[in-house]
This record gives structure tokens, C-alpha cells and sequence, in this order.
């Protein structure tokens, strides 16, 4: 019971932040800075949110610079999301071989 | 539809190390399930159970997941530039529920203004790979071998690497943004370690753009079609 309602209030919290500002916001954005600011967070969020957490996420720095190593290299040339993803796990994995 | 193809396969196996987490913590199947079906964010989930299973208040758990999650409101404003007309009120209340980090990145990389259609394709990809993730990581993550899963720690982050790199390999600008978040993140990581996880990832981001749109301001073509 207690679950349903931690759940019930981490959905309603997470809703309302995406729709109200979706939903609502119908003029278009004139300032400029505001448009180039809104232009580069996405990459700012994504970026605060990887480093340095990346070399946490597998519980060894080695396997964890391993994996980070093999993500950049594909993501630089582009590769599909998926596949710089996985590889960044089976090259984490295989560096856990050698330690 | 088929851009959501990668999202889903990407949630797939990110939502595995979740359904692995939440049990961990102490969750059933179906409520790790029912996480990942009503909320469809991997930051905020995995703080949620978190807080769920250290008993935390409801209080900490509004205010984390409007730290965690409050980059969607800027998505989402973001997003709300370029709908296209047929985006009547009714499908923004029920698409915006589907603003997640990587779909954001493909609706905003889009040339044409985005229809309700293309992102309920999308959406529904996403949400089926998301939830059929954490049920399976959920339901059989305690029978693979720990290195295995550990190594399933980075597949989330290998995903947002794919999605920075290539516009940071091509503008200068966005090299920028991205380094000055990355340098920021660690400073408050290791010098400012009062500052929580979610207030660091928020100040840093906004930092980083507003810098870059202070000295890289965009031209109209590049921040949104027209």
C-alpha cells in the first residue's frame, strides 16, 4: 500500500513537469538567448549527468574506463545509439577479465 | 515509428539494470513494472527506489524528482517551439508524458515540425522496451553472474555519449556546452560535494548553455524549421 503511494506521487511529479510546460507554452519563444539556451541544455543535462557518473556505473574504474573508452570511439563516427551502447558494456565486461 | 526502433532496443537493455535495482531494494516484479509503465525516466526511477527503500518522506521524494526531472520542463518548452498545428491540446497532454532524454534528442534533430503521430510512434516503442525491460531485468536479473550486470551499468551513459558526440564533433559550440557541464559536474562531485547529485547536474547544465548561448547565440535554421 505505502508503494502505491510513493509511486503515485513520483508519477504525478514527473507528469507535471513535462506536460505543463508542453501543454501550455503556445507563443513562440522570441529572445534569442533564451532560444540558444534552450538549443544547447539538452546537450549541458546530458553531459553533467555522464561525467564523471560514468566511471561509477560498473563498480570498477577499470571496466568503467574501458567501456567509456569504446563508447566515445564509436559515438565520434557515429554509430546507431544501441550499438555504442552495448558496446560500451561487452568492452567493460571484457576488461573485467584482466582485473 | 521506426526512429523509435533504436530508443526501444537502447531502453531494453537500460531498463534491465533497473528491474535488477528495484528488486534489489526490495520491490516486486509488478511494482518495478508499474515504476517504469507511470514514470518512464531512468534518473528519477532509480533516486525513487531509492528513497523507497531507505523509507525516505514524500516531501524527499517530490522534491528529488523535481530536481532529477526538471531538465523535461526545458525539453519540453524546447519541444513546444516546433509542434506543428494538428498538435491540439489534448495530444500535448497525453505526448508529453512520453519526453524522455533520447526521444527529446530525435524530435528535436528532426527538420519538419513534429506531428502527434511521429511521436506516439515513437513513444510506444520506447514505453513497451522500457517496461518489457525492467520485468525481465526485474524477474531473471538475480540469475546472471554479477560481472555481467555490473557491466550493464554503462549502458545508459554509452547512450548519452551517442547522442553528445556526433553534434559535438560537428559544432564547436555544442563542444563547448559540453565540456563546460562535464567540467562543472566534476567540480561539484569533488570540491562542492554539499551541493545533492540533482542540483549539481541542474546548475551545471544551465551554467554550460547559458554560456554557449551567450557566446554561440544560433541562427534561426539551426534551433528550430520554420
Amino acid at each position: 500500500m505505502k508503494l502505491t503511494v510513493y509511486i503515485l506521487v513520483m508519477a504525478s511529479v514527473t507528469y507535471l513537469i513535462r506536460m505543463v510546460p508542453f501543454a501550455f507554452f503556445r507563443k513562440k519563444i522570441k529572445s534569442g538567448f533564451f532560444r540558444s539556451f534552450l538549443y544547447y541544455i539538452p546537450y549541458a543535462v546530458l553531459s553533467a549527468m555522464t561525467i564523471p557518473a560514468i566511471f561509477y556505473s560498473t563498480g570498477s574504474y577499470i571496466t568503467a574506463i574501458a567501456g567509456t573508452a569504446a563508447a566515445i570511439v564509436l559515438a565520434y563516427f557515429g554509430l546507431p545509439l544501441i550499438a555504442v551502447a552495448l558496446a560500451a558494456a561487452a568492452a567493460a565486461y571484457i576488461a573485467g577479465f584482466f582485473i | 515509428m521506426y526512429d523509435g526502433i533504436p530508443i526501444g532496443l537502447g531502453y531494453l537493455s537500460v531498463s534491465f539494470g533497473f528491474g535488477i535495482k528495484a528488486v534489489q531494494s526490495g520491490i516486486s516484479v509488478l511494482g518495478a513494472a508499474v515504476i517504469s509503465a507511470t514514470n518512464l525516466t531512468s534518473a528519477g526511477q532509480a533516486a525513487g527506489v531509492d528513497i523507497i527503500a531507505a523509507g525516505g518522506t514524500l516531501i524527499e521524494m517530490i522534491l528529488v524528482q523535481l530536481v532529477i526531472n526538471l531538465r523535461y520542463s526545458l525539453m519540453a518548452l524546447s519541444l513546444s517551439q516546433k509542434l506543428d498545428t494538428s498538435f491540439t491540446p489534448p495530444h500535448r497532454f497525453a505526448a508529453s508524458f512520453g519526453i524522455t532524454d533520447e526521444i527529446f534528442a530525435v524530435c528535436s534533430a528532426q527538420k519538419e515540425r513534429l506531428r502527434p503521430s511521429y511521436m506516439y510512434g515513437m513513444i510506444s516503442i520506447a514505453f513497451v522496451g522500457w517496461v518489457a525491460g525492467t520485468a525481465l531485468g526485474a524477474a531473471a536479473g538475480q540469475l546472471l553472474p554479477a560481472d555481467i550486470s555490473s557491466a550493464m551499468g554503462i549502458v545508459l551513459y554509452g547512450m548519452f555519449l551517442a547522442i553528445i558526440m556526433p553534434p559535438a564533433r560537428k559544432q564547436l559550440s555544442v563542444l563547448l556546452v559540453v565540456l563546460i557541464a562535464a567540467a562543472s559536474s566534476v567540480l561539484f562531485r569533488y570540491v562542492l560535494t554539499a551541493v545533492s547529485d540533482g542540483f549539481a547536474i541542474i546548475i551545471s547544465a544551465v551554467a554550460a548553455a547559458a554560456v554557449g548561448a551567450l557566446l554561440f547565440p544560433i541562427k534561426d535554421e539551426e534551433a528550430e524549421t520554420q
